[in-house]
């Protein structure tokens, strides 16, 4: 199979500099980090992908019973990262995607040799002693939200769009297209994403990793971000002044200032 | 759209008299602010991080509370539920910050009181002069009605699946238990005959359906053996019914009185007695005894037919012939109907083969119009006459498969072969099914 063709793998920036992997979380896909690839490319070569069942990634790889887990897409990057054949890169994931990251160089380690979690949350429900944000019924909300929005994915639209890989404007020209994802694959995302409990395998990192936290995050609160900190040996935390989940959005400049100057401290 | 603000209307007449159109042109005089408060719809407008700035008198009464307690103190999410705001967080604020524009979004906004209002939501992004994002303006549109009329969709759709999902497995079991009482009306396995060799197939056409084919072989006595098959007229439970009921007939019968003629006679009696009705149930039919010789190898056969095809007997030279029967009448129809007889003697190496009509109705050719037939079924036997009953079994089998979508009946088989070679040797065959 045709790895990189089924994540839709990008690769960019400078041919020579270390590998910086750039990962999704749930919701969107690759275009997340439209502000930050600016920032790395002079200096790093920058890898981006979408995961199976988000973006243009090929639809018909995805497996309901692989992607139940957080593993699975964790066996996503694996399987990126040993395409490209990357070695000691860095693995900067939003969201879902930074514990994704954990997994990931913890099946890998050869492949990944240091992470960037950007509004990181191992565990959204709340447990006992541990404040995650949200109960079961939020999720049910949430998934209620998925169905009620479909967000320009139709079964109709998106064999046109991942059948002609060449011709990218297709999908640009759509609507929302960065957001669309097949309902199902989004139900099945949204589960595995806001059901994990992840926080027992952040004590497993060993790799130097950065934590990226916003002043106000509706998904990730500040107590999250100070405890995925404390979990992970030795990590450095550092608060964005930014508000939302996605301050790659909504304060690049910062979110582009912590990221490299954390890449140039490994150089 | 009806929250566009609309153009001033132009003055009507320098006079000032209040022709219609002026009355018409007052009448539409509408302020722009009077608009925006009361618009039906909601209006609002964040700083990029959400912060409430302005709202108008329709949302805030949608929402149930004052001004004071939105304006700088609440962020657009504050006013969503908390599955809207982890929708509005992974998907409305990104599409929003890279397209500058959103669209239609379905959310719900919480009422003072715990009551949920679902909206559909609107957002573009005000930029300044030089391109920096400045504020989000915001447009909330009533959906209750919208709502409840997708929510009863989706229950439909829902409901749908439900009902195919539990038709899919209503129909396994069904096929299951079909499966089941099919292998009811035929033998498992054929019994060991000394110096007879045996082979059977049942094609079954449609596994939603029970086929109305049928064939035993079994011991009448120390030196006999009673063999049957036939072709019940239609399909489904009833004919199952009307086969069941035949198999045991024939079976009993035959204890009783082991002449084929008096084993088709009392099987007549008891259909034309049991559906003399407005439900006439009939079936085609050969019953025949054999009796090997255990010095000579040779088996003799002798059998009656009730309106079925004639047997075909395969002959250790090569050759291939019909056994006629022709005359035989269907058995159930009349109160005393004649059956004709025909017997004959297979020398070791010979084959007697017994078939459904499905096997020579079998439409062929390239538009599937043509059919089988006797004459092809001959030349077929003739190319395998010599063989042993499961080798000529398992050509048939082979020619079944090659009719495909042309073979659309149920169709049985069962060969009776003399041994070739010196010493009779009794082999047990199973019987063989195919379900395809």
């Amino acid at each position: 199979m045709d790895i990189l063709r089924r994540n839709n793998v990008t690769v960019t920036g400078n041919p020579h500099g270390p590998v910086v992997v750039l990962a999704h979380g749930f919701g969107c896909d690759q275009n997340m980090w439209r502000l930050t690839v600016p920032a790395l490319a002079e200096d790093y070569r920058v890898v981006l992908f979408d995961y199976v069942g988000s973006g243009r990634s090929d639809l018909t790889a995805f497996s309901a019973e692989r992607y139940a887990s957080l593993d699975g897409y964790a066996r996503d990057v694996v399987e990126v990262c040993e395409a490209l054949d990357l070695r000691d890169a860095v693995f900067v994931g939003h969201s879902v995607s930074a514990m994704t990251g954990v997994l990931a160089a913890r099946q890998a380690p050869e492949r990944i040799g240091a992470l960037v979690m950007v509004a990181p949350s191992p565990r959204y429900i709340d447990d006992e002693g541990y404040r995650g944000g949200f109960d079961e019924q939020d999720i049910d909300e949430l998934l209620a939200s998925l169905e009620s929005n479909y967000l320009g994915w139709s079964s109709v639209m998106a064999p046109v769009i991942m059948g002609n890989p060449e011709r990218p404007e297709l999908a640009e020209e759509l609507t929302n297209s960065f957001c669309a994802t097949d309902p199902e694959m989004a139900r099945i995302f949204a589960r595995t994403t806001f059901l994990s409990d992840s926080r027992d395998d952040l004590k497993s990192v060993v790799v130097p990793t950065l934590v990226l936290e916003c002043t106000e995050d509706a998904i990730a609160p500040r107590e999250v971000g100070a405890f995925v900190h404390r979990s992970v040996p030795g990590s450095t935390l550092v608060t964005l002044d930014a508000t939302g989940h996605c301050p790659q959005l909504s304060a690049p400049e910062a979110t582009n200032e912590a990221i490299t100057a954390f890449l140039a401290g490994r150089r | 759209m009806m929250c566009r603000i609309g153009q001033e209307p132009d003055p009507q007449g320098a006079d000032g008299a209040r022709t219609p159109d002026a009355a018409f042109a007052a009448l539409l005089e509408d302020s722009a602010e009077e608009l925006y408060e009361t618009a039906p719809c909601g209006y609002l407008s964040t700083l990029m991080d959400g912060t409430v700035v302005k709202l108008n008198t329709t949302l805030l009464n949608w929402l149930g509370v004052e001004r004071d307690a939105v304006v700088g103190r609440r962020r657009f999410t504050d006013l969503l539920t908390v599955g809207g705001k982890l929708y509005h967080e992974t998907h409305f604020a990104p599409l929003l910050r890279m397209q500058g524009e959103i669209s239609g979004i379905a959310l719900e906004i919480k009422q003072t009181g715990g009551a949920r209002m679902p909206v559909l939501v609107s957002s573009v992004v005000k930029y300044g002069s030089t391109g920096e994002p400045l504020l989000i303006r915001t447009t909330l549109f009533d959906a209750r009605d919208r709502r409840a009329y997708e929510e009863e969709l989706l229950r439909r759709r829902r409901a749908a699946e439900e009902a195919t999902r539990q038709a899919e497995a209503d129909r396994a079991r069904l096929q299951d238990a079909l499966a089941a009482l099919q292998q009811a009306l035929l033998p498992s396995t054929l019994p060991e005959v000394p110096g007879l060799e045996t082979a059977a197939h049942y094609h079954t056409a449609s596994p939603d359906q029970l086929g109305g084919d049928f064939y035993d072989v079994f011991a009448v006595d120390g030196k006999r053996w009673a063999f049957f098959l036939g072709d019940v007229c239609g399909k489904g439970p009833k004919a199952a019914a009307v086969t069941s009921l035949t198999r045991y007939t024939l079976r009993a019968a035959a204890l009783h009185d082991p002449d084929p003629v008096a084993a088709l006679s009392t099987l007549n009696t008891v259909l034309h007695e049991r559906y003399s009705g407005g439900d006439p149930r009939y079936c085609t039919a050969i019953f025949g005894i054999v009796e090997p010789d255990p010095d000579s190898g040779h088996v003799t056969v002798s059998l009656a037919s009730g309106g079925h095809p004639p047997a075909l007997v395969l002959r250790a030279d090569g050759t291939s012939d019909f056994l006629p029967t022709p005359g035989g009448l269907l058995v159930g129809i009349l109160p005393a109907p004649r059956f004709t007889t025909a017997t004959t003697t297979l020398a070791p190496g010979d084959t007697l083969l017994l078939y459904t009509d499905g096997l020579t109705e079998a439409r062929t050719g390239a538009d599937r119009t043509a059919l089988y037939g006797d004459e092809a079924l001959r030349a077929f036997g003739a190319g395998h006459a010599g063989k042993p009953p499961q080798a000529v079994i398992r050509a048939l089998i082979g020619l079944l498969d090659g009719f495909g979508d042309g073979l659309d009946d149920d169709t049985a088989l069962l060969a009776l072969g003399a041994p070739a070679g010196p010493r009779p040797t009794a082999t047990p065959v199973p019987a063989t099914k195919n379900t395809r």
